[in-house]
């Protein structure tokens, strides 16, 4: 297990200015929340975190080490992500041994056949899936075997981008069971950002409420219910999300 | 370890059908629509007579009979005889052989030299973009026939340096349509999970996206080869590309023309060969088009 510090970050695209240094602690083996509107600075943190989106500045730690002065490889095997959307983020034509066999392939990782079986049997997919093409897949399966492909290299921090918004409400309870078995399994460290306040509270010790590329309030999981907020944005936030969940 | 073995095999079994599965799909896709099945067809006659060119010829294509000069077509001789008492047919069928060596090195080349130029600078974006978008641009605000001319013209001509105009003047818009592609892929997730997974840029681009380029480059390629012959055509007739007495359609039209009035079968015959083959592969890049369609691939 091991923390996540992100410490002055700041990004720009262009004239716009997306991220007014933001700073986050993440204990180790802490699933952490990042909440916020659309367009609040969510993703972006996780992109420019994992060099996805390079020229921001600040400083981003796995440990004790920033992720700028890791190589490409400690990089890969500390760090992996996984994406909001399960039908753009596996590739059409590649069948899931492809998908899982690539970056044992760049790595060197020997004992390939083995450790695909292992992903998947870690996602609860059966091993005949290593022969499927994403469109012979559910958006569930879909988005297990893109939790099979981060967990392959056997990262210590797991960054999810709204694993679950793409997929319907009875699939979301199946993938975040699984996310947190695989934490408390593995000892993965989760920063994961949603816009679904219910999902966070399911997962998250902690989160962030974001907005307009700024950290308003670090929150515990019983200000949720516990009207414990104390900025009127995050207040916001939160009472409208719940009086949703109310109407529902 | 059993357990492993049978599923090694079934690894096997799988991994092979795949792109054959793929291709007995397409060729029965395109069988079963009419214009695209005369595409195939003329296509198969025209490999099937370079293939066995020898045997089908009734005469040899280079001898002269100038007892016979510009007999029309009988028994003898089914399409008549040139200016020379050349069998009009057996050099039509031994000039099979010089288009499909043309069109094929010419896809050869084209391929790959558009396809990487489009990959890369679709993929890098930026500064490698714009200069590799700016050669390109300089080969495309050209004619092709115009720039193929003055390299046949500066390197001599022949049949050779005629491939290697045509190739120099058919690779721009294939690079032109792979760079659109990649552009539309290259921020999509499983381009970012390839990257957060240590895969090299080269790596990227041969993995991921030259699969997803491939389909409509390869319709691409196969409308380009109607121009590619019609172009070869072209300099054959202008004299610049295969040299006499080779047996190449367009310059078959060019030493017809002279007796075109008189003698019509000169002319008529390359003309018609000429026709058929150019529309052929036109006929079967749109058959393509359909069959390689993505929306379509799912639904098989």
């Amino acid at each position: 297990m091991i923390p996540v510090t992100i410490e002055q970050m700041s990004m720009r695209f262009g004239a716009v200015k997306v991220l007014h240094d933001v700073n986050l602690t993440v204990q180790a083996g802490e699933c952490f929340g990042l909440i916020g509107e659309s367009g609040s600075g969510k993703s972006t943190v996780l992109r420019c975190a994992s060099l996805l989106q390079d020229g921001w500045r600040g400083r981003a730690m796995i440990g004790d080490t920033s992720v700028r002065d890791m190589s490409v490889a400690q990089r890969c095997r500390s760090l992996q992500m996984v994406f909001q959307d399960p039908y753009g983020s596996l590739h059409p034509r590649h069948s899931v041994r492809t998908v899982l066999s690539e970056p044992l392939k760049i790595h060197a990782i020997g004992d390939a056949p083995d450790r695909m079986r292992a992903a998947l049997r870690d996602v609860g997919l059966p091993a005949e899936f290593l022969d499927r093409y994403p469109h012979q897949m559910s958006g569930g399966q879909r988005q297990r075997v893109a939790i099979a492909r981060a967990l392959i290299l056997d990262p210590k921090v797991v960054f999810l981008d709204e694993p679950t918004s793409a997929l319907d409400v009875s699939v979301q309870a199946e993938i975040l069971n699984l996310l947190m078995r695989l934490r408390s399994e593995k000892g993965f460290t989760y920063i994961m950002v949603s816009h679904d306040l219910a999902v966070v509270d399911h997962m998250c010790e902690r989160f962030a409420v974001m907005q307009h590329g700024r950290i308003v309030e670090v929150l515990d999981r019983d200000a949720i219910t516990g009207a414990g907020a104390k900025t009127s944005y995050a207040r916001e936030l939160i009472g409208a999300s719940l009086a949703y969940e109310n109407a529902l | 370890m059993t357990m492993s073995d049978t599923s090694r095999a079934t690894d096997a079994r799988r991994a092979m059908p795949q792109s054959l599965i793929a291709l007995r799909n397409i060729c029965v896709f395109l069988a079963r629509t009419p214009t695209s099945a005369f595409g195939l067809i003329v296509l198969g006659v025209l490999i099937f007579t370079a293939i066995f060119a020898p045997l089908i010829a009734t005469h040899d294509p280079y001898v002269q009979d100038l007892q016979n000069t510009l007999a029309p077509p009988d028994a003898a001789h089914f399409f008549g005889t040139d200016e020379l008492g050349r069998d009009i047919f057996s050099r039509l069928v031994h000039g099979s052989r010089i288009t499909l060596t043309i069109i094929s090195l010419v896809t050869v080349v084209v391929g790959p030299i558009g396809l990487f130029m489009g990959t890369v600078a679709g993929y890098f974006g930026g500064r490698v973009d714009t200069v590799l978008m700016r050669i390109t641009d300089i080969f495309l605000s050209f004619p092709s026939l115009i720039l193929s001319l003055a390299f046949v013209a500066a390197l001599g001509p022949s049949l050779n340096n005629a491939i290697i105009a045509i190739s120099l003047t058919a690779w721009p818009p294939i690079a032109r349509l792979a760079r659109a592609e990649t552009m539309t892929f290259r921020k999509a997730d499983y381009i970012a999970a390839a990257r957060l997974q240590g895969a090299s840029p080269a790596r990227i681009i041969w993995k991921s996206i030259v699969p997803m380029c491939l389909p409509s480059v390869m319709i691409r390629l196969t409308l380009n080869m109607a121009t590619v012959i019609l172009t070869a055509a072209g300099l054959g007739f202008l004299g610049l590309g295969a040299q006499p007495p080779m047996p190449e359609w367009g310059a078959m039209i060019a030493t017809g023309r002279r007796y075109m009035i008189d003698s019509w079968w000169l002319v008529t015959f390359p003309g018609l060969a000429i026709l058929s083959v150019s529309l052929a592969f036109n006929l079967l890049g749109d058959g393509l088009r359909d069959a390689l369609d993505p929306k379509q691939m799912m639904k098989r």
